[in-house]
């Protein structure tokens, strides 16, 4: 089993908390697993991203140029990393930000979730980044969504502790999307 | 704290923060750059907790001499940086390598030269196994290529750099440094070297010096020949190597951190479709697993060497296998990670 995920957007949506708690979900699946992060000077406001790999298997490179599944929360991302998304892969658009109209592909699989809607019908939009991760773990069974939950606990810090239940409804609720009509088959996952 | 045999997700330049604290590193001090501020912010909040000492000094220089103060008293004492930084800290290593006195500098390197880019970089291996600063002298070098392994190498880099009173270098590139994977930690260590060669105050014995300076010149080349000898043992005990799949292989490989790491997963590969390819991974620089890459010679058609250099290594497995085979390089600069795929074509090429 090998597969990847780039999760990519704007400084503070919570794109590497999402990628982290993916990496742990899979790391307590006894699954090889590199996570790496975008590094260096960015500004607050500027792009956020990182690389998760799982696999069953030694992880030659954390770095992926072509990505079998990526998740974008805004549109700069969509712009940019949709074109990198290898054909028959899949792609997760945070709608709220980045429209539809802007997405060019026909070969590869998408889903359009109304993210920041969603988390902030739970309570806050601060956890948009993981209805996505929900969306995504549905869709790719990359994880089993009641690991992740249970990895909560390890990956929110202190300081975010308040957001810790709001997190995990987000999870539950960003799958319930995808189970509610947006199931996909074959997601690229080899 | 982690508890030992408890896996956590972490990156490589905490996780080797972790492990210097378990080895019994009591003194740091370094000066931020990316990629690698996270170990000196992990030392900054951690090592006071053990009773160590953390100095964010005003220069990558005044910390390596911090550090050759701190290792004049038998602290076990490291530093860190990024290829710039460790390009500033030359002439203290060659003090420290003179004085003979342990220490352990980590180098999470990136794309040069000049001040280059904060990308991952395997660039400073000249720098790092052929001296770097002036004189003649030798650093261990230690590769690691997973951070697991970092953690490993950083036990084992103390212990070496005590046995020998020399200063151990550990090189990885900064996809290391930043990259997290599942990690293991091994026990604090509990025993104490004894270090009779220590300034610690000279009260009841009489007193000693540690110094660089010989101004005699047969004085001088008394104390190079004793450090050539160290060098010449270190050459004979401490090599480290892994290698994989040598019976019977066509070409065999050779890499170590990054790009190790990125061609076993390529010969994994070629490996399942039928190609005799093997893979010889250094895991000390210094001293250069020269006989072992020796040997393999007598039984492949060729090597390839993959760096993420222009060709830096390469030179060391041509010096062993002494023109009996040819040597082939393929190395990517500037930052530049190769995918797995990129080095199968490689290999594929040169079957």
């Amino acid at each position: 089993m090998y597969t990847d995920l780039m999760v990519s957007g704007f400084g503070g949506q919570g794109v590497l908390i999402a990628g982290r708690l993916l990496s742990y979900a899979a790391m307590r699946e006894n699954k090889h697993v590199t996570f790496f992060p975008a590094y260096g000077p960015v500004m607050r406001g500027g792009e956020a991203y990182c690389t998760v790999v799982i696999s069953t298997r030694l992880i030659g490179s954390p770095v992926v140029r072509n990505p079998l599944t990526v998740i974008v929360m805004n549109l700069p991302s969509l712009l940019s990393l949709e074109p990198r998304v290898k054909p028959g892969g899949l792609l997760i658009v945070n709608a709220d930000l980045a429209d539809r109209s802007h997405s060019r592909r026909e070969d590869i699989k998408k889903i359009f979730v109304p993210a920041n809607t969603i988390a902030e019908g739970i309570g806050s939009g601060r956890v948009a980044s993981m209805v996505t991760l929900g969306a995504y773990i549905e869709a790719t069974g990359a994880v089993t969504l009641q690991n992740a939950i249970s990895c909560l606990d390890k990956i929110i810090t202190e300081k975010h502790r308040e957001f810790l239940h709001l997190d995990e409804e987000a999870l539950n609720k960003g799958a319930e999307f995808v189970r509610a009509g947006h199931r996909l088959q074959d997601t690229g996952i080899r | 704290m982690i508890a030992v045999g408890e896996k956590v997700l972490m990156r490589g330049c905490e996780a080797m923060a972790e492990a210097a604290i378990r080895a019994g590193c009591r003194f740091y001090a370094g000066y931020p750059i990316t990629p690698q501020s996270e170990l000196a912010e992990y030392m900054a909040r951690e090592l006071p907790k053990y009773g160590g000492v953390f100095i964010q000094s005003e220069s990558e220089i005044a910390a390596i001499n911090m550090v050759l103060g701190a290792s004049v008293t038998g602290t076990r004492a490291m530093t860190s940086s990024s290829s710039p930084g460790i390009s500033l800290k030359q002439e203290g290593i060659s003090y420290l390598a003179a004085c003979e006195l342990p220490a352990v500098i980590a180098n999470f390197s990136r794309g040069g030269p000049g001040l280059g880019n904060i990308a991952p970089s395997d660039a400073d291996y000249f720098q790092a196994t052929k001296g770097g600063g002036h004189g003649d002298y030798r650093n261990i070098v230690l590769a690691p290529y997973s951070v697991q392994e970092t953690v490993e190498l950083t036990h084992l880099a103390f212990d070496l750099a005590d046995r020998y009173r020399n200063p151990v270098l550990i090189l990885c590139s900064g996809l290391i440094a930043q990259m997290m994977e599942p990690v293991e930690f091994m026990p604090f260590r509990e025993e104490k070297e004894e270090k009779p060669w220590a300034l610690r105050g000279a009260r009841g014995r009489p007193s000693m010096v540690i110094k660089s300076l010989y101004l005699q010149d047969v004085e001088l080349e008394g104390h190079d020949l004793k450090l050539q000898e160290k060098y010449k043992e270190i050459r004979e005990k401490e090599v480290r190597v892994e290698a994989q799949h040598l019976e019977g292989a066509k070409l065999v490989v050779v890499a170590f951190g990054t790009a190790a790491r990125v061609a076993a997963s390529a010969v994994e590969e070629v490996r399942e479709e039928g190609l005799p390819v093997g893979l010889i991974r250094p895991i000390t620089l210094f001293p250069f697993p020269t006989d072992f890459i020796r040997k393999a010679a007598e039984g492949t058609d060729r090597f390839l060497v993959l760096e993420l250099s222009g060709g830096q290594m390469v030179e060391d497995v041509e010096l062993a296998v002494r023109g009996r085979v040819p040597v082939e390089f393929y190395g990517r600069m500037g930052g530049v990670v190769p995918s797995p795929e990129e080095y199968l074509t490689e290999i594929k090429k040169r079957l």
